[in-house]
């Protein structure tokens, strides 16, 4: 009963932040159906590290198991080819509101920006993802990241150095 | 110090501000230094558009439904009627264990005994998250129960337990049981209860069980049914049954 009590309170604990799951993993392996996978096996493995969840932050818990799991998940595949923009992302971004000359330009720019993300190495793209998507603190991005909080500093401004040549090229 | 080792300091002094994450001691330097250096003036415009794009432009994947479902029942499945006692008694947490009831609900095949709670649940945790858990709002039952009038077909009890400590705080027009039901609500703390009547003939004795975390009772006396749902303990929730049958129609 202990074993179904833990089972049922991950699925719960977990199901707040399952879109943030989904998102960090989706980034990371840049793939909609692996990340699928990625999160699968990283509920699995919250389940065995549940006895060690003290209710504080369960969303850094989670996400910081669904990165190792991405990580784990990667380095056993074989080099892919790298297309992070694949899966129809631009034309699903259409508002339907713009007519389609700023439709067009819109989606040029995400193009642009979530290319440039996507190009990025995983150390920086992540936390990107975490501060800018998932607005998290330095802290809990530590946490998710296993790094120290200087060290999560670092890695923002590397990528937002990055993001930001890409962007002046864009508007160029 | 150069300018240039002065602005590369400033430049992770201008992305701390911009997170939220700068001290104020760090945050007058900053300031002191802008008023000066245009160039830093210039990236601090910098990070803030990219970062005003990045959050306007980046897609933020959401779950595939079936993985929701998926997750749904496993917990189910592993807990099937379950309690789950150690679980933090944080505000947010109060809402995930809404949540994922809500979307527990939506996917689970139901023991056909368990139809009803499941429906109530679903219409306790509906009105929560719509924010439509009351059309009367009322702690005077004065108030409450002639609202039902020409509404239902029915004049359901409606009974005044605040001294006990269950305040009422007013009635909904809900729909159970293939047909539409009066919803009183009741609250205790900062627990709701949403206790649903509805004709019924016969009487039966108080049976409780637990459904996703939420605790359900059910009875029937004077010839209606009641079921009540609240993510309160069973033991309170039980007192709440007891407490209705003793009071004063």
């Amino acid at each position: 009963m202990a074993e179904a009590d833990a089972a049922a309170a991950v699925a719960l604990l977990a199901l707040p932040h399952l879109d943030a799951a989904f998102n960090l993993a989706r980034w990371l392996v840049r793939d909609g159906a692996l990340a699928e996978d990625v999160v699968q096996d990283a509920l699995v493995r919250a389940l065995t590290y549940a006895p060690s969840f003290r209710g504080e932050n369960p969303r850094a818990w989670l996400l910081q198991i669904v990165r190792t799991v991405a990580y784990d998940t990667l380095a056993a595949r074989p080099r892919r080819r790298e297309s992070p923009l694949d899966d129809g992302m631009a034309s699903e971004l259409v508002d339907p509101g713009d007519d389609p000359e700023m439709a067009l330009a819109r989606n040029e720019a995400h193009a642009t920006l979530a290319a440039a993300l996507g190009a990025l190495p995983a150390d920086l793209r992540e936390v990107i993802v975490l501060r800018e998507l998932e607005e998290m603190s330095y802290r809990d991005i530590a946490r998710v990241v296993q790094v120290p909080i200087g060290t999560v500093m670092s890695r923002l401004w590397r990528a937002r150095q990055a993001l930001m040549q890409t962007a002046g090229r864009g508007q160029a | 110090m150069t300018d240039a080792d002065r602005c590369g300091e400033m430049h992770l002094l201008l992305q701390a501000e911009l997170d939220g994450e700068i001290s104020a001691a760090e945050a007058a330097g900053l300031a002191a230094h802008l008023a000066s250096c245009a160039d830093c003036r210039h990236v601090q415009a910098e990070l803030r558009t990219l970062t005003a794009s990045l959050r306007a432009e980046l897609p933020r994947y959401p779950a595939p439904p079936r993985l929701r479902a998926a997750l749904s029942l496993r917990g189910h499945r592993a807990a099937a009627v379950t309690r789950l006692r150690w679980w933090p008694s944080a505000a947010g947490f109060a809402a995930g264990v809404g949540v994922a009831a809500a979307v527990m609900l939506t996917v689970l095949p139901t023991p056909p005994g368990d139809t009803l709670a499941t429906a109530a649940v679903a219409g306790h945790i509906r009105a929560l998250q719509l924010d439509h858990l009351i059309d009367v709002p009322s702690s005077d039952r004065h108030t409450v129960k002639p609202w039902f009038d020409g509404r239902l077909d029915y004049a359901p009890p409606v009974r005044d337990l605040a001294a006990q400590g269950f305040p009422l705080a007013g009635g909904r027009l809900d729909y159970l049981a293939g047909r539409p039901v009066a919803a009183l609500i009741y609250r205790r703390d900062r627990h709701v209860i949403n206790l649903f009547v509805w004709p019924a003939p016969g009487a039966s004795p108080a049976s409780e069980r637990s459904l996703n975390g939420y605790n359900v009772v059910s009875w029937q006396e004077e010839g209606m049914r009641f079921l009540a749902v609240s993510d309160l303990n069973a033991p309170e929730l039980d007192h709440f049954a007891e407490l209705w049958h003793q009071a004063e129609p």
